[in-house]
């Protein structure tokens, strides 16, 4: 719809503004920021300002999505995005069906795409997958009619985590463009890392990765930030510092020689928050080891928005279901 | 295009509503506006501020958004969701009288999303609803208490309320559409 006809028409049957071009997004799938330009970005996080006030309403239910059917298909644990997305498919009164590995043919051997067609079979409108291979996603978004969420993929992509860290610097900073993001941790494994420097680089943020030499991957700096192995150099002035969790489960290669030693290292005390902006803003997407990648009192600290990221994921997942689940020309988006 | 009326009619429209409602509630203790984005949102804190010159007494007003409680949302086959704008309400609604604005009443439908909308905040003891622009073809049960204007219009006209302060000056038009 273009604004000339949106103008065309009185306010019972266009309601939406004039103030802001009418904006939309081109797939019909969420598969990764890589996807999305930075006008569908800020189109997300717009979207996310409005839904963040249903929270705050005495009934936290809107019957935006009655009747629709989402299916949340989850083959990796996960306790925050999982609850969270289920949290935001309920306050737009979606139908949710959980589908979790343990319970599911997949321990049996059924194949990602069986299963995802024979869930199909029951048509959904939309799939939010979770899974450990990298390009999950964009596999069944080829196969399925269903519009596919990627709800985190292997070591590629966590789109929606960084959505709402964007949101969050913004609510913050009131701008994206212009400050000085820190990332430290775990830079080689992290999907939610990678998200984030295409988002923060595609609105203008000036993104500063740290992290073991070990854990760095090779050719990063090509996505346009800078990486320091000196921890006291990335937070240095920082209006944001975000930390990635060490990933446990994936330190038998031992990149490092032990845990005490990366916190003293890396790990975020409050001596090297003073280093950054006395108005700094601090992050971790969880779960979170502490003691090894954050101090506890950094994590609790008054600086500390981590809890304000959980809040915030439910409104920027809400507003990404609304978004694709509207009237969108399937032959042309196919 | 034809202009059905001016900035100096409006602003004595506006008047007269005000004054209007005055009269059929008598005070102004549980009264509140809540107006419909966009143009609903800016006549309701117009009627504020003169409710608030007649008797002296602020009214708490706020800005209600129907995007996500509208009935045609799923069904357009093609075509972009529609923006949705936060809702502002910054007090209860239980037990006041809700004086509920919008610029044009024509379906209804618009009326009938704001109504789910306000329920789900609260328990009014009542609403009323001022339409700036009355212009006919209601396909629902819904009367404005107070209008604007009575506009007898045929469907392929459209009726727009231009006002200050998202149009950059007040007037109301009448269009054929399509020209």
């Amino acid at each position: 719809m273009t604004k000339s006809s949106l103008k065309s028409k009185d306010s019972e049957t266009a309601l939406a503004p004039t103030s802001r071009p009418a904006s939309r997004l081109r797939s019909k799938h969420l598969l990764g920021i890589e996807e999305l330009s930075p006008e569908e970005i800020v189109l997300i996080l717009d979207t996310a300002e409005a839904m963040r006030e249903i929270a705050e309403r005495p009934i936290k239910k809107v019957p935006t999505l009655r009747g629709r059917t989402v299916v949340n298909l989850f083959f990796e644990p996960s306790t925050r995005t999982r609850t969270s997305f289920e949290v935001a498919e309920k306050r737009l009164s979606a139908d949710t069906l959980n589908v979790a590995i343990a319970t599911s043919s997949v321990v049996k051997g059924e194949t990602l795409v069986d299963t995802a067609l024979n869930l199909e079979a029951m048509s959904p409108d939309m799939i939010v997958l979770r899974h450990a291979a990298s390009g999950a996603c964009h596999l069944l978004a080829r196969v399925c009619r269903s519009r596919i969420i990627n709800a985190g993929d292997g070591m590629h992509e966590h789109p929606t985590q960084a959505l709402l860290d964007a949101f969050t610097i913004r609510q913050h900073k009131g701008r994206l463009a212009g400050l000085k993001v820190a990332i430290v941790g775990d830079l080689l494994h992290s999907r939610v890392l990678r998200s984030n420097v295409l988002l923060l680089t595609r609105l203008g943020a000036d993104v500063w990765l740290c992290g073991p030499p070990t854990l760095i991957p090779t050719g990063i700096e090509r996505l346009g930030v800078h990486v320091t192995p000196a921890v006291d150099e990335a937070v240095a002035d920082a209006d944001v510092i975000m930390l990635l969790r060490i990933q446990l489960e994936r330190m038998e290669g031992g990149f490092f020689p032990s845990l005490r030693e990366y916190f003293q290292v890396f790990g975020m005390t409050e001596e090297r928050v003073r280093r950054a902006r006395p108005d700094a803003i601090i992050m971790h997407p969880g779960p979170m080891n502490r003691g090894v990648e954050i101090a506890s009192e950094v994590a609790d600290g008054p600086y500390s928005v981590i809890l304000e990221q959980v809040a915030n994921g439910v409104a920027v997942r809400m507003a990404v279901l609304y978004l694709l689940a509207g009237g969108i020309d399937d032959e042309a988006a196919a | 295009m034809p202009v059905v009326m001016d900035a100096d009619r409006m602003g004595r429209t506006l008047t007269r509503i005000a004054h209007e409602i005055v009269e059929r509630n008598r005070g102004l203790d549980e009264l509140a506006l809540v107006g419909i984005r966009s143009r609903g949102e800016h006549l309701a804190l117009r009627l504020a501020s003169r409710l608030q010159e007649i008797t002296g007494r602020p009214v708490p007003t706020g800005a209600l958004d129907i995007t996500l409680y509208r009935d045609d949302l799923m069904r357009h086959a093609v075509g972009p969701q529609p923006l949705v704008r936060r809702t502002e309400i910054p007090f209860s609604i239980d037990d006041k009288v809700i004086l509920l604005v919008d610029d044009v009443l024509y379906t209804g439908r618009t009326i009938r999303a704001a109504l789910d909308a306000l329920i789900d905040f609260g328990r009014p003891k009542a609403i009323q609803l001022i339409a700036f622009v009355d212009r006919g073809h209601r396909e629902l049960p819904i009367k404005a208490d107070y209008v604007g204007k009575n506009l007898p219009t045929s469907r392929r006209e459209s009726v727009q309320v231009r006002l200050e302060e998202v149009d950059g000056h007040d007037e109301v038009l009448v269009e054929v559409e399509g020209q």
